[in-house]
C-alpha cells in the first residue's frame, strides 16, 4: 500500500501526471497565452497612461475609411475564429479534408485582415502619420498607434504561417487534432486582443462632428 | 520518460449552432460598440461600456472557441485569477497615478 503512494508521488513528481487533464502542447500554450496576454496588457495601459497625459491626444479617425474598415476588419478576424472552431471540431472527428478546408479559410480571412490593415496604415501614413509625429497632436499618438497596431498585426502574420504548417501537417497525417487545436488557441487569442484593441484604439478616437 | 497526456484534452466540441449564435453575439456586440461611438457620452462611461463590452466578448471567445468552458475547472482556477490578479496589480498602479495627473491638471 505503502509503495503504491509511493510511486504515484514520484511519478506526479517526474512529470508522469498531467494534473489538467491536457498534453503538455496545450498546456504550453496556455502558458504562452498568459504570458502574452500581460505583454498586451501593459502595451495598452501604457497607451492609456501616454494620452491620459496628453490634453491634446487626437482622434484623427473619420466614419469613412477608418471605422468603416476597422469594423470590417473585426468582423472578417471574427469570422476566422469561426471557421478555426469548425476546423478544430473537424479535427476532434478526424475528419482530416474537411479540417484543411476550415483551416485555409481561416488563413484566408487572416490574410484579408493583414491587407485591410495595411490599407489603413498607407491611407493614416498619406495623412501624415509617423512614429514620432503627425498633424493632429501629440507625437506620442504615432509611437503607440503603430506599437499596439503593429504588434497585433505580427501576431496575425505569425498565426497564419503557423495555420499553413498546420494544416500542411495535418493533411498529411503528421499532426494530431491536438496539434489542430493547439494551433486554433492561438488564433482565437490574436481575435481575442483585438477585441480590446479596436474600442480603445479606434472607438475611442473616432474624430468629433 | 512518460508521454505527459499526449493526446489528451481533445474533447468532443459544442455544436456548429452554438458555435454559431456565439459568432453572431459577438458580430452583434461589435455593432453595439460602433454605434456607442456616435452617440454623444461622457468619456470615463463611454470607456467602462466598451471595456464591459469586451470583457464579455472575451469570455465568448475564451469560453466557447477556445474551449475553457469544457476544460478540467482547476485549470479556470488556475489560469483565470492568476490572469486577472495581474492585469489587477498593473491597472493599480495605472488608475492611481492617472488620477493624480488629473487632479493636477485640474
Amino acid at each position: 500500500m505503502h509503495d503504491v503512494k509511493q510511486d504515484a508521488m514520484s511519478s506526479v513528481w517526474s512529470g508522469g501526471a498531467s494534473p489538467f487533464a491536457m498534453g503538455s502542447k496545450k498546456l504550453g500554450m496556455w502558458l504562452f497565452i498568459v504570458s502574452d496576454s500581460l505583454t498586451f496588457s501593459a502595451l495598452l495601459i501604457a497607451y492609456s497612461y501616454a494620452r491620459l497625459n496628453s490634453p491634446n491626444w487626437p482622434r484623427p479617425f473619420p466614419f469613412s475609411p477608418s471605422i468603416v474598415f476597422s469594423t470590417i476588419m473585426t468582423v472578417v478576424l471574427l469570422a476566422s475564429s469561426l471557421t478555426m472552431v469548425m476546423g478544430v471540431a473537424a479535427a476532434a472527428r478526424g475528419d482530416r479534408g474537411t479540417t484543411v478546408k476550415w483551416i485555409l479559410a481561416t488563413m484566408f480571412f487572416g490574410t484579408t485582415f493583414i491587407v485591410l490593415h495595411m490599407r489603413e496604415w498607407f491611407h493614416l501614413m498619406d495623412e501624415g502619420l509617423r512614429l514620432t509625429s503627425n498633424p493632429w497632436g501629440s507625437p506620442l499618438f504615432g509611437a503607440v498607434f503603430f506599437g499596439v497596431t503593429g504588434l497585433h498585426m505580427t501576431h496575425v502574420a505569425i498565426g497564419v504561417i503557423y495555420l499553413g504548417i498546420v494544416s500542411l501537417g495535418f493533411g498529411r497525417g503528421k499532426f494530431t487534432p491536438e496539434d489542430v487545436e493547439v494551433s486554433g488557441l492561438y488564433w482565437h487569442f490574436v481575435d481575442l486582443v483585438w477585441m480590446f484593441v479596436f474600442p480603445l484604439v479606434y472607438i475611442m478616437s473616432i474624430s468629433p462632428k | 520518460m512518460s508521454d505527459h497526456g499526449a493526446g489528451e484534452g481533445t474533447h468532443p466540441a459544442a455544436s456548429a449552432k452554438t458555435f454559431l449564435w456565439v459568432w453572431l453575439a459577438l458580430v452583434f456586440l461589435t455593432g453595439v460598440e460602433v454605434y456607442l461611438g456616435y452617440i454623444e457620452l461622457e468619456p470615463k462611461l463611454m470607456l467602462s461600456i466598451l471595456m464591459g463590452l469586451s470583457v464579455i466578448k472575451a469570455g465568448l471567445i475564451i469560453f466557447w472557441f477556445m474551449h475553457l468552458k469544457y476544460e478540467k475547472p482547476s485549470l479556470k482556477f488556475w489560469l483565470i485569477p492568476a490572469t486577472v490578479f495581474c492585469i489587477g496589480m498593473m491597472l493599480l498602479v495605472f488608475f492611481w497615478d492617472s488620477f493624480r495627473l488629473a487632479a493636477l491638471r485640474s
